[in-house]
């Protein structure tokens, strides 16, 4: 383990990420809320901070290997999770616990929150929030399209340009660092694309801004208690389903998209397909039992709510115009397992992800098969090319994995007081980086105890982390050399 | 013409025997002497034993003044540089290659005189490929073959009991379907040509070759005999690369079974094959078969490159009750024992190939030569050029082209038209003729026919 040049890199990390409170800083003396101090304490800590890790260890420039990958990236989320706190407790006054939760459940996208009454909030503290989303938006897909292929996560190989099998990924470009410049571009401009876009549709250019800040993300984190209900829009929900939606589509394809100039690569990528199928077919069929079951008496009405909901849900953004726990029969079940779903391999979205679920959707219906035709060989395939056992054994890990860490967490957030829908929801809302839950936690985290608090932490970045690389820091095997 | 065929495979020594028989010089080249000495002993021509693509061993075939160069060894590099030396060595007019790798089929700018001087690429199985499917697509005939550039087929059909013209005489035909154009121009009874009159009288058993377009074949085809129902599942055996082209190319259309003995290659057939069930198994095991609903097939394929193997399987087939199976045959002694009685459609590589080779060999301006009925009849498209002073058949109607015996002209295609001739039709400048030969000798004679005179430049 390299702790020396882990040290040094973290140190230069916070003194990069110190700039962020600049933006913030600039908001609260445009708006004059009073809270541009709180803002230069947090840079000059964080300065500081960054100082004392990087000047002991100024000469190390060792390599990080592959193991100290998977120590790096969680370190990341959480360092800058405790970091990104600091205004809430120097401003708002919040506890630790509340404070870190709310920083880590906006880096992680997640947008779960203990805040209530964000509409009082000072304009620069809503900002930081909103940026924080951002920020952890995109830190996720250099993560998920860079740097988890290369640790080897969960089926996450196939995404490893040299040893693609779902290849049409012509290698993004050949070093990290160019391939993050060239996704934060796509980031970037869907952002500011989706802030044109709401203003337009009638948002104060302060609430554009952050709103696309955390669509794009697919956080969910909203300036109003009522989230995207406040602004009672069609329009607005519209602007915010394609966005949140392209949150969730893998950025890499984005990126053909994009260098090729022509919509082909989102219709040819069998996982953006799959992904644009489920939205669709869940869409009709929630609009249709919304409808039947009377929610709504208008049938375009249903159909405005289930799809903003799927789209949100799906992509694990968590934005609400109605509270989806209150709606009748199955639907709330529905919507669970579409978290579950989630977006793509490569997105800012969470969940298990669209193309594992197609990878084991197909190694079952192989099994089916195989019974059919004892001496066929069949291959489970992903766009008409092989995908190797190693990786659809990986996957099956994954799923496994996030099975039982969901289970367990359920387990536990029970014993520590919630009810069985509640405890369930907030396994549901974090572990799939989703925000809103069931029962006590349908809207927000406020009322529930401190364990709870720490539980949902520990499920935000395992799903962030997409389990395996925060759990095998767990293992003893991973500390011996 | 003098020719050198390069490789004394199926291919190879078959086009060399066939060519021999119309007075050309043939020279053939191997690396195995073994194979020269056998074909040297049936068969008039020069053997040289030696590397193919070797310019010495070229030279000493008589490159120098040959006409035509036909590289049809197993290896695709060695064909392609033998054309590529016979170009730039020896200048000589016409190369002929064997291409089988779809890595190089891929780039047809390839196959230029500034690349790889090829003038023209063969593919035995994509052409064996094309005629299985010619059947599956049309159940119950025995043969399809495409002139025009598809826009007429030739049909050969076996009359059975129960088709509608059975018994009578063959002008019934157009009362019976007067919508449908068609001209039959050639009955084979016990293996003797009859020249189709209209008071010919259809017997159970003939088998009947008939031009017609594309889309109104299974009208004509229902006259002959009753209508099988259409393909819908079919059992492939063998894996090779024509069993699996075959599948990819049909795979979309069709349930599709192949059986395949090599578990690695197996692998390659699921990798590339989509909606195909790959089977790793013996295609000669019964249980196999039975497990695979056999019974419910409708065309069984041995397309093993094991003639014994592929008669064996699909007569087992045949038995467990596929409706029809084809088999893969290539020696050609194998093919008349087994076409008809052990198998429904024998089917020689070799001799689907050479109707391809000879359209290049044939003079005048010959677009496509289909070898049939296993050699010894002939159907050809051909361009008449010219006029009425420089050619024999341009202006001319055709009761006044000195036909030779047993020889039609089935379909006239011009421009976009298909024109079904009668007596008094004229032929005009770039029409393409079709005209089939109940005998092949009489090859010469139509070639001359066409061939402008010196004068027409």
């Amino acid at each position: 383990m390299h702790w020396r040049a882990i040290t040094r890199l973290f140190g230069i990390l916070l003194m990069l990420y110190s700039l962020s409170f600049l933006p913030s800083l600039g908001i609260a003396l445009l708006y004059q809320d009073g809270q541009w101090s709180l803002f230069a304490e947090s840079l000059l800590i964080t300065v500081a901070a960054g100082l004392a890790l990087w000047l002991p260890n100024i000469d190390q420039h060792s390599e990080l290997s592959v193991r100290d990958g998977f120590l790096f990236v969680t370190l990341f989320w959480v360092i800058l999770g405790i970091v990104g706190s600091l205004p809430f407790i120097l401003g708002l006054h919040l506890g630790i616990t509340d404070a870190i939760f709310e920083s880590i459940s906006g880096f992680t996208t997640t947008g779960a929150t203990v805040i209530v009454g964000l509409d009082r909030l000072p304009p620069s503290i809503l900002y930081h929030r909103q940026q924080i989303q951002w920020l952890g938006g995109m830190g996720i897909i250099v993560l998920a399209v860079a740097i988890l292929p290369l640790l080897g996560v969960g089926g996450m190989q196939l995404y490893r340009a040299e040893a693609s099998g779902v290849a049409k990924q012509e290698k993004i470009t050949p070093r990290i660092a160019e391939t993050a410049r060239v996704l934060w571009i796509i980031y970037f401009t869907l952002t500011l694309a989706c802030a044109l876009a709401y203003w337009v549709a009638g948002m104060t250019l302060f609430d554009a801004v952050g709103h696309a800040f955390t669509t794009v993300a697919t956080g969910g984190f909203s300036t109003h208690d009522a989230s995207i209900g406040y602004y009672n829009s069609p329009l607005i929900e519209s602007i915010a389903i394609v966005f949140m939606l392209a949150g969730g589509v893998n950025f890499a394809i984005h990126f053909m998209a994009w260098r090729h100039l022509s919509l082909k690569p989102y219709g040819t990528d069998p996982e953006v397909r799959g992904y644009g199928i489920i939205f669709l077919v869940s869409t009709l069929f929630l609009a249709a039992s919304l409808f039947w079951a009377g929610a709504y008496t208008e049938a375009w009405e249903s159909l405005r709510h289930s799809a903003f909901q799927v789209a949100s849900v799906l992509s694990s953004t968590g934005f609400g115009t109605v509270t989806f726990a209150d709606w009748p029969l199955h639907i709330p079940l529905i919507l669970v397992i579409l978290s579950f779903t989630g977006g793509c391999v490569g997105s800012t979205a969470g969940g298990i992800k669209v193309l594992r679920i197609m990878l084991l959707a197909k190694l079952g219906l192989r099994q089916l098969e195989q019974l059919a035709h004892p001496q066929a060989v069949f291959l489970v395939k992903l766009g008409n090319r092989p995908v190797s056992e190693e990786v659809v054994l990986s996957v099956w890990g994954f799923y496994v994995l996030y099975i039982v860490t969901s289970l367990l967490l359920t387990v536990a957030m029970m014993a520590a007081g919630l009810d069985l829908e509640s405890a369930f929801g907030a396994v549901v809302a974090t572990i799939n980086l989703l925000g809103p839950g069931l029962g006590e936690v349908a809207n927000n985290f406020a009322s529930v105890s401190p364990v709870i608090k720490w539980l949902s932490i520990f499920g935000m970045l395992v799903g962030r982390l997409e389990v395996f690389t925060l759990l095998i820091l767990f293992l003893p095997a991973y500390w011996r050399h | 013409m003098k020719i050198i065929i390069l490789g004394a495979g199926q291919v190879g020594s078959t086009v060399a025997q066939t060519l021999a028989s119309e007075a050309n010089d043939i020279t053939v080249v191997d690396q195995n002497p073994h194979l020269l000495t056998v074909l040297q002993e049936h068969t008039d021509i020069r053997t040289i034993t030696g590397q193919a693509s070797y310019p010495d061993v070229l030279q000493q075939a008589g490159i120098e003044d040959a006409d035509m160069i036909l590289a049809v060894t197993n290896s695709d590099e060695i064909n392609m540089i033998a054309c590529q030396i016979a170009h730039s060595l020896f200048h000589t007019p016409l190369r002929l290659a064997r291409v089988r790798a779809r890595n190089y089929l891929a780039y047809p700018k390839l196959f230029t005189p500034d690349a790889v001087p090829v003038n023209f690429i063969i593919s035995p199985e994509q052409l064996v490929v094309t005629f299985i499917q010619h059947l599956i697509e049309s159940p119950g005939v025995l043969q399809i073959l495409d002139f025009a550039d598809g826009k007429a087929q030739l049909v050969a059909v076996q009359a059975h009991r129960g088709g509608a013209l059975i018994g009578q005489e063959l002008r019934a035909l157009h009362g019976l379907i007067p919508a449908v154009e068609t001209r039959v121009v050639a009955v084979f009874r016990r293996d003797r040509a009859i020249i189709p009159e209209g008071d010919t009288v259809i017997e159970a058993g003939d088998e009947i070759f008939f031009l017609a377009a594309k889309r109104d074949i299974p009208a004509v085809v229902e006259a002959f005999r009753r209508s099988d129902k259409p393909n819908r599942r079919i059992i492939i055996a063998g894996g090779g690369n024509i069993g699996m082209r075959l599948a990819e190319t049909i795979e979309r259309n069709y349930h599709v079974k192949i059986i395949e003995i090599d578990p690695a290659r197996c692998r390659i057939l699921a990798e590339s094959l989509h909606r195909t069930v790959v089977l790793h198994g013996d295609a000669a095991d019964q249980d196999l078969l039975i497990q695979e609903d056999i019974e419910d097939t409708d065309l069984y394929c041995a397309v093993s490159n094991d003639d014994e193997a592929n008669i064996l399987s699909a007569m087992l087939a045949k038995r467990l009750g596929a409706r029809k199976v084809v088999s893969i045959i290539n020696r050609s002694s194998y093919v008349e024992l087994a076409q008809g009685t052990a198998v429904d459609i024998a089917l020689s590589p070799a001799l689907v190939t050479i109707g391809a080779l000879l359209a290049h060999i044939r003079r005048g301006d010959v677009v496509a030569v289909h070898s049939l009925r296993r050699g010894a009849a002939e159907a050809i498209e051909v361009i008449a050029h010219g006029d009425r002073d420089t050619s024999q058949v341009v202006g001319r109607r055709i009761d006044e082209l000195p036909l030779p015996e047993g020889t039609m002209i089935g379909v006239i295609a011009r421009g976009e038209k298909l024109v079904f001739p009668h007596r008094e039709t004229v032929i005009e400048s770039q029409d393409h003729v079709v005209l089939f030969l109940a005998d092949k000798r009489r090859i010469v004679d139509v070639e001359r026919l066409f061939q402008v005179s010196i004068t027409f430049v």
